[in-house]
């Protein structure tokens, strides 16, 4: 069997540790426009930091290839998916044949089309080239100041690295608030205070207009409100999507991300994807949607790699959820954290400035369908199962929000259900 | 006046070196003595409320702690001890009557410690118990006046029907203890550890938790003068029942559970309202004379289609010996005879320390009685009352019982360290209690492991010393008092136990 | 080194809830090894990787259960999360991790902690190199059993 695994970071990997655990024989090939061995691109705002090493980054041992009799093609890109004829094209023309295919391409930033979006020291900040990019212009340029466009998950983490490194940032965003699409109002004005308690400028309801030369590199930024903002660096994170450029016309379902069944597979039956390119089930919100989270990724792309080589597993669905640390105060959130009104949902909340700490659970119907942690994050993880099973809390609310709520509230048979697996009783 | 408050009887001594403070004692006690002071992040003991159970000193991982006497004594006096004057003490304070847990604990005379076994030496040589069979299988009921054998082309059969016969791989059983008055799980416990062993334990004036139902087989319900728990499942699922007319620890008077034991399970098993005190009758009172016992005797037998042995348990009383009598010939198929040193849950003090006869005594004085009068075969006769180990048990065979009754020995096998607050229901070992969150540190499965393993030491010590007289089977045993010796005994003593003084031979 | 399968079996009816697990998984998993100078000579204190549940008179202790389909496994951005492939236990290399706290996110039980020293965390390894794990040898009412099968 040929497997053609375009992708190289966790879906990817994750599908080649379960190809090989039901096939060690058939062929593997793995191509990557990224030329980096498989890394864990969630660290790259720690690698700018210089909290992890080089040696960290990686995903894997070095000799992953090697004991998974990989053929890893890396720093080369696809172009094209022809479906039909059952072939990939690359940049360069050379063409690879498969028998089963998973894309795992992940997503692409998306970069407007700002006037002086092309001058030296505007980044996007998803791959550790990024990162590369970033060192190179601060060993030649002092940068003092930088504007973050965007204050989403990657904006904030690039303002946490660039901040280690001395340099004073201003995060300008479009919406009312930081973290609109993960926190509720509450939490994203408790993060700006603890931002802005750092040193770091957080701008909203405002965006970037255009990026003002300083020769051939970045002097400055102009608002949309006229404001001007000297700075030497501009990050544009305002988000990533789908990377489906190469199955345009190829015949591939694809609405926001690529459309898959529950079993990972495309509209074509030999052709797979797994991990931010996919849109899947989402448990919470019930319909299908990218949800661009590690796990997932993980996940999906196990439950891909075991269909490819002849299994029937199915992926289940999951939900938003997100661990994101601000300035060494930890954050957990899942499910539906932004409830609209008048819809039936009903709201737990306790909040407390001086900590600080805010815990929010949301309920529909008795069943929780959303959490938010601010600080005392320990044992969240309880509540995805909350999510998950739909489990009717209507006996146990009142001491959902408490710090002791553990599973010995949960009812016994239900308990005893999740942990009983071969032998495990309780 | 200046009040005297009753000096605490412990003093928690703690190692300060030693105390990491994990708060294990702390949770650990049911009497609040430890409590933990997170400001100096230190555990301190209030020796008042301290009972001497050790439960603190059992969990503590790094051995801190130890439970001593207070040293604080009042000036030494024989007849004033220091427990005498306490009492009145109290009693000045409070009125009322003490209560008190476990056994007579003031040593009136323990025979057992002054008697002595034989053991063969040059003619009649001893039998080696690691490598020869030894017979403790005993049975329980009454035996038939004389057996008719037929022959026929096969060989011999007996034509006799043998009454009902309760079968003892060891003649051990376990004696009364109530539900109520002890765990579900110590019950359960008692229950597996007899099925295991192939011997009975016995309800108690408890009545039977559905729970036990399936230990029916090696179970022995008795009916106390409360009837507490008693309908017709329970009758019909037990192996034998007793009639309670009375118990070592309180002869005299009715059983006693106090309200704060009474829990939702116990009122549901004893038929009674949550939390009322389950104080049963002195007398049954439907049993006024001998005949009402064996119309009552009858009544159970017909109930239980007379497939079930059905026994009378009395306690031991100067009048003992006439009034077994009279439960033989009654028609009761075994007799169980409670001794002085019999314990209890709940018992007045007073009572418990004065009234009622050594077991010793009364299984010596038994047995003589009804061989006397030719009917000893028709019952059994089960002994009980503060049985220590394999020794007190062979010794009590050789005085002439079938088989003995322990209780507080199995007690202490589950972790009882007789500190005799029984009654107070907060028994830390999980034991006398009906706490919840006590309860569960008795687990049924260690506890009836332990039960097994005492049984099976005992048993086997049993053998040891019957090798040791060259006897190989217990009925061999049962009333061969020629193996018996007192020493330290008065003359009125040996002739009532039937045995010669240390020193004289055959 | 354990060449079995291994889990730890919970049985909350027998929990008396007093933490003694909890003391020796700390002392297991200190610098010194040793009771009363984990608890008072080492600063920062081990933490223990087991912890109680009390609800009135229901108590059990939890650790990690070393799901078969573990989402701790999926979650871990580093890699630090591994699955020991001689004894089926997830087990974490503390050097790896920088403190993400995906896995305490996705851990349905609740079990994994964050660590004394900020970003590393901490979690039940089955006390591999031990005959039985000392939650177990030392639980004094026999609520936690160890069962192995071979593999």
């Amino acid at each position: 069997m040929k497997y053609l695994i375009i992708g190289n970071s966790v879906a990817a990997v994750a599908a080649v540790e379960a190809i090989r655990e039901k096939d060690g024989k058939g062929d593997i090939t793995l191509i990557s426009d990224e030329p980096q061995f498989v890394y864990s691109r969630p660290l790259i705002s720690y690698l700018l930091a210089g909290n992890v090493k080089v040696e960290q980054m990686y995903y894997r041992g070095k000799n992953f290839y090697e004991n998974n009799k990989v053929r890893a093609v890396l720093g080369k890109r696809v172009t094209s998916v022809d479906a039909a004829n059952r072939k990939v094209v690359l940049e360069d023309g050379e063409e690879f044949l498969f028998e089963k295919l998973l894309i795992a391409t992940g997503g692409k930033p998306i970069v407007p089309k700002t006037k002086g979006s092309d001058l030296n020291g505007v980044f996007t900040f998803t791959k550790w080239d990024d990162v590369e990019k970033i060192k190179k212009l601060l060993l030649g340029t002092e940068v003092k100041r930088a504007v973050i466009v965007g204050g989403g998950l990657i904006g904030l983490k690039a303002a946490e690295g660039l901040t280690a490194l001395g340099i004073k940032i201003t995060i300008v965003e479009l919406s009312d608030r930081i973290m609109s699409s993960t926190f509720d109002g509450t939490t994203s004005e408790m993060m700006k205070k603890i931002l802005e308690k750092r040193g770091v400028e957080v701008v909203t309801k405002n965006t970037a207009d255009e990026i003002i030369a300083n020769g051939s590199k970045v002097g400055g930024v102009v608002l949309r409100d006229g404001t001007r903002i000297n700075c030497e660096m501009v990050v544009f994170a305002i988000g990533v999507s789908p990377n489906i450029e190469m199955v345009k016309n190829s015949g591939i379902k694809v609405n926001r991300g690529i459309h898959v069944d529950e079993y990972m597979r495309t509209n074509f039956p030999d052709i797979y994807a797994a991990g931010d390119v996919v849109e899947a089930y989402d448990l919470v919100l019930r319909d299908n949607r990218p949800i661009a989270i590690w796990p997932n990724a993980s996940i999906q792309g196990a439950v891909a790699g075991h269909n490819m080589a002849g299994g029937t597993k199915k992926y289940v669905g999951s939900f938003a959820m997100n661990s994101i640390e601000i300035c060494d105060i930890p954050t957990i959130s899942m499910g539906l954290t932004d409830p609209p009104a008048g819809k039936g949902y009903e709201v737990l909340q306790q909040l407390d400035e001086e900590k600080p700490t805010y815990r929010k659970i949301i309920l529909k119907d008795n069943v929780v369908v959303g959490a938010i942690f601010v600080n005392d994050i320990d044992r969240a993880g309880i509540f995805t199962s909350l999510i998950k099973d739909k489990i009717d809390t209507s006996s146990f609310k009142d001491v959902l929000l408490k710090e002791e709520f553990g599973l010995a509230w949960f009812p016994k048979e239900y308990r005893k259900h999740l942990v009983v697996g071969p032998g495990i009783e309780i | 006046m200046v009040k005297r408050p009753v000096p605490n009887e412990f003093i928690i001594e703690r190692d300060e070196k030693k105390c990491i403070a994990c708060q294990a004692c702390v949770r650990a006690c049911s009497y609040d003595v430890h409590t933990y002071d997170p400001e100096t992040d230190t555990v301190e003991s209030d020796d008042s409320k301290c009972v001497g159970c050790h439960f603190c000193e059992a969990l503590c991982p790094t051995k801190a702690l130890r439970t001593v006497r207070n040293p604080s004594a009042y000036k030494e006096n024989a007849n004033w001890t220091a427990e005498v004057i306490n009492d009145i003490v109290k009693q000045a304070e409070q009125g009322g009557v003490i209560l008190t847990g476990m056994g007579c604990d003031k040593g009136q005379r323990n025979y057992f410690d002054h008697m002595v076994l034989n053991a063969s030496q040059v003619t009649n040589p001893s039998i080696d118990a690691l490598r020869e069979p030894m017979e403790l299988r005993t049975y329980i009921g009454t035996k038939p006046d004389c057996i008719e054998i037929d022959y026929n082309e096969n060989g011999p059969v007996l034509k006799t029907k043998i009454p009902p016969q309760l079968e003892l791989q060891t003649p051990i059983l376990f004696s009364a203890m109530s539900y109520g008055s002890i765990s579900l799980n110590a019950s359960i416990a008692l229950a597996r550890a007899s099925a295991e062993i192939g011997t009975f334990w016995n309800t108690g004036e408890g009545g039977l938790h559905k729970a036990l139902y399936k230990y029916g087989k090696n179970t022995i319900a008795q009916v106390a003068s409360g009837r507490f728990g008693v309908h017709a499942e329970y009758l019909k699922s037990a192996a034998a029942i007793e009639i309670k007319i009375g118990q070592g620890a309180k002869p005299g008077i009715g059983g006693h559970l106090p309200g704060e034991k009474v829990s939702a399970e116990i009122s549901e098993t004893r038929m009674i309202p949550e939390g009322t005190d389950a104080l049963s009758p002195a007398p049954h009172h439907d049993i006024y004379s001998i005949e009402d016992l064996r119309q009552l005797i009858y009544a159970l037998k017909e109930a239980t289609e007379y497939e079930k042995p059905v026994g009378v348990k009395i306690a031991a009383v100067h009048n003992v010996a006439p009034i077994a009598s009279g439960i033989v010939r009654a028609g009761a198929d075994f007799v169980a005879i409670d001794g002085l040193r019999g314990g209890t849950g709940a018992s007045p003090k007073i009572i418990r320390d004065n009234v009622g006869i050594p077991i010793e005594l009364a299984t010596a004085v038994v047995d003589q009685r009804l061989r006397e009068e030719g009917i000893r075969h028709k019952a059994s006769l089960i002994v009980g009352g503060g049985f220590r180990n394999g020794a007190d048990v062979t010794k009590a065979i050789i005085l002439g019982a079938d088989a003995v009754y322990i209780a507080t020995a199995a007690l202490v096998a589950m972790g009882c360290t007789l500190c005799q607050k029984c009654y107070q229901g907060k028994c830390n070992w999980g034991i006398a209690t009906q706490d919840p969150y006590l309860t569960k540190r008795l687990n049924p499965d260690i506890g009836a492991r332990r039960l097994v393993n005492m049984l099976r030491g005992w048993s086997f010590e049993i053998k040891e010393m019957m090798g040791g007289m060259g006897i190989n089977a217990i009925e061999s045993l049962r009333g061969n008092r020629e193996n018996l010796r007192g020493i330290g005994l008065m003359e009125g003593e040996l002739k009532m136990l039937g045995i010669k003084p240390a020193g004289e031979a055959w | 080194m354990v060449m079995k399968k291994r889990k730890i079996v919970i049985n909350e009816d027998v929990c008396m809830g007093c933490r003694l697990c909890e003391v020796h998984c700390l002392v297991k998993h200190s610098k010194s090894k040793k009771i009363i100078k984990a608890f008072k000579g080492e600063y920062p204190r081990a933490l223990p990787m087991i912890l109680v549940e009390e609800k009135g008179h229901l108590s059990f202790a939890l650790q990690c259960r070393h799901c078969e389909d573990a989402p701790c496994l999926s979650s871990c951005i580093t890699g630090a999360l591994y699955r020991d492939p001689n004894s089926g236990a997830i087990l974490y290399d503390e050097k790896k991790c920088v403190g993400c706290w995906m896995c305490i996110m996705v851990c349905p039980f609740g079990v994994i902690k964050r660590g004394s020293e900020k970003k590393i965390v901490s979690k039940c390894d089955l006390c591999l190199d031990e005959n039985v794990p000392v939650c177990v040898k030392n639980c004094p009412n026999e609520a936690l059993i160890c069962v192995e099968e071979k593999l």
